[in-house]
């Protein structure tokens, strides 16, 4: 069986144990093609999203973009597609990869609660055993998927309204959008992070880490890693 | 977080309302342009069909034709002159939004439709816009509701680009579709044709009220 947490270049999953050349043998996948497709369409439609919904609310943006049926539209429409990406990508084989990182980001360490609690007061935490995703990016993904659920759940009220109580629809709207601002404000962030963080930012566009960004950022991760290379290359060739 | 999500959808109308209070207070009841950025705020949203606002022909007039024994090509003047209402009612949008306590000014249908004559054969209104593109309906009977009105003034003084100016409709017992604005022309005619909403699924009767078909009962 071949390691999926491959050594080698960005693309290859071969499983070659320990570095055998300067080039490729500094890189560990991180992410792969799937992840990155699943992310950047996720993204895309985000974009269209925050975009069409300004042009729906902002009074300036009403007045200079109007065509109010053609943006409802392209908004709901997004909206639904929202989620899509993510499932089509753990649906099939294709998604091993994806599905073991939801596995991760949904397991919570003890350094994971620590190094959340350090990290809220901003105290050095680099003595922790940090896995593949730090507490910070865990709770960035579970806010994620909720608020998409959310979003969801409160457009459809407002897009088929007929069938609510018309309390119920002033009440998704104004979860629509608050949880829309929060959201934004949220992406904002993961934007601020991640162009502060060039060795992470190149693994959602290139795939791959240094195994130095790893040693850093993701110890109990580049250990774990090591452990599947030196089973599979104790096991028997086939 | 779904939950909350679902708390907030059933809970969370009060809480706008609480909101909005909150947001009134603030800004002791001025039309500020950020504060209608706040969810939950008792503003305006304005909707717009075609591209922006659309600017007031230079010399506006209302025109009433269709099935009427005497045309009527009125000036804002004209409308002024006729005997005015006042209203002060909410606005209401089927989505969910809600101004209360909205300040209109203006002439009842019903007064119009008397000046210019409803013909033989004249069921129903069909009103259009000069941003040449939304269209509304009303049958006659609809149309003589004491709360509904040719508003040539709202929010205490005429009525803004956005807002429709300078003439609109406003339908108090309906969701805020009906109140059509920068009104051009109404005709009388012979049926009902769904207006621009309406041809898109939206309720061609659209009292307010709880399920908003034609058995929903008007609450003002």
């Amino acid at each position: 069986m071949r390691s999926t947490l491959g050594w080698g270049g960005a693309t290859t999953t071969s499983a070659r144990p320990f570095p055998s050349s300067r080039e490729h043998g500094d890189r560990l996948v991180r992410f792969d093609g799937v992840e990155r497709a699943a992310h950047w369409a996720t993204a895309a439609l985000f974009l269209t999203l925050v975009v069409t919904g300004a042009a729906l609310y902002v009074p300036p943006l009403v007045a200079l973009v109007g065509r109010r049926a053609l943006i409802v539209r392209v908004h709901v429409d997004a909206g639904l597609a929202l989620p899509v990406p993510l499932l089509l990508s753990v649906a099939g084989p294709w998604g091993k990869a994806l599905r073991a990182d939801l596995r991760r980001l949904n397991r919570w360490s003890n350094d994971d609660r620590r190094w959340l609690s350090l990290a809220l007061r901003r105290l050095p935490r680099s003595h922790l055993r940090v896995g593949k995703f730090n507490a910070g990016q865990k709770l960035n993904a579970a806010f994620s998927l909720g608020v998409m659920g959310v979003m969801l759940m409160t457009g459809s009220i407002m897009r088929w309204f007929y069938f609510w109580p018309l309390s119920w629809r002033s009440g998704a709207t104004f979860v629509h959008d608050l949880v829309a601002y929060i959201f934004v404000a949220a992406v904002a962030a993961h934007i601020y992070m991640a162009l502060t963080h060039p060795g992470a930012l190149r693994s959602i566009f290139a795939g791959w880490v240094s195994r130095a960004w790893a040693e850093r950022h993701a110890k109990a991760w580049l250990e774990e890693l090591e452990t599947a290379a030196r089973q599979d290359e104790a096991r028997p060739a086939r | 977080m779904l939950g909350l999500g679902a708390a907030g959808v059933v809970a969370g109308s009060p809480v706008a309302h609480g909101i909005a209070d909150a947001l009134d207070s603030l800004s002791a009841g001025t039309e500020s342009g950020l504060a209608g950025l706040v969810p939950g705020g008792d503003y305006f949203q304005l909707y717009t069909v075609t591209n922006g606002f659309p600017a007031p022909p230079p010399n506006y007039r209302l025109q009433v034709t269709g099935l009427v024994r005497r045309p009527l090509s009125l000036s804002v003047a004209d409308l002024e002159a006729m005997a005015p209402t006042a209203l002060v009612k909410p606005f209401q949008c089927v989505t969910g939004w809600r101004v209360p306590n909205v300040h209109w000014e203006g002439v009842r249908l019903a007064d119009i439709l008397d000046s210019a004559g409803v013909a033989e054969g004249g069921k129903a209104l069909l009103f259009r816009s000069f941003d040449g593109v939304y269209t509304e309906s009303l049958t006659l009977a609809q149309a003589r509701l004491p709360d509904v009105i040719v508003a040539y003034r709202m929010l205490g003084g005429p009525i803004s680009r956005a807002h429709g100016g300078p003439v609109r409709l406003y339908v108090a017992p309906m969701y805020g579709y009906k109140s059509l604005k920068w009104l051009s022309e109404i005709s009388v005619v012979e049926r009902v044709y769904p207006g621009y909403w309406e041809q898109r699924g939206y309720a061609v009767n659209a009292w307010v009220g709880r399920s908003n078909d034609d058995v929903g009962t008007p609450i003002s």
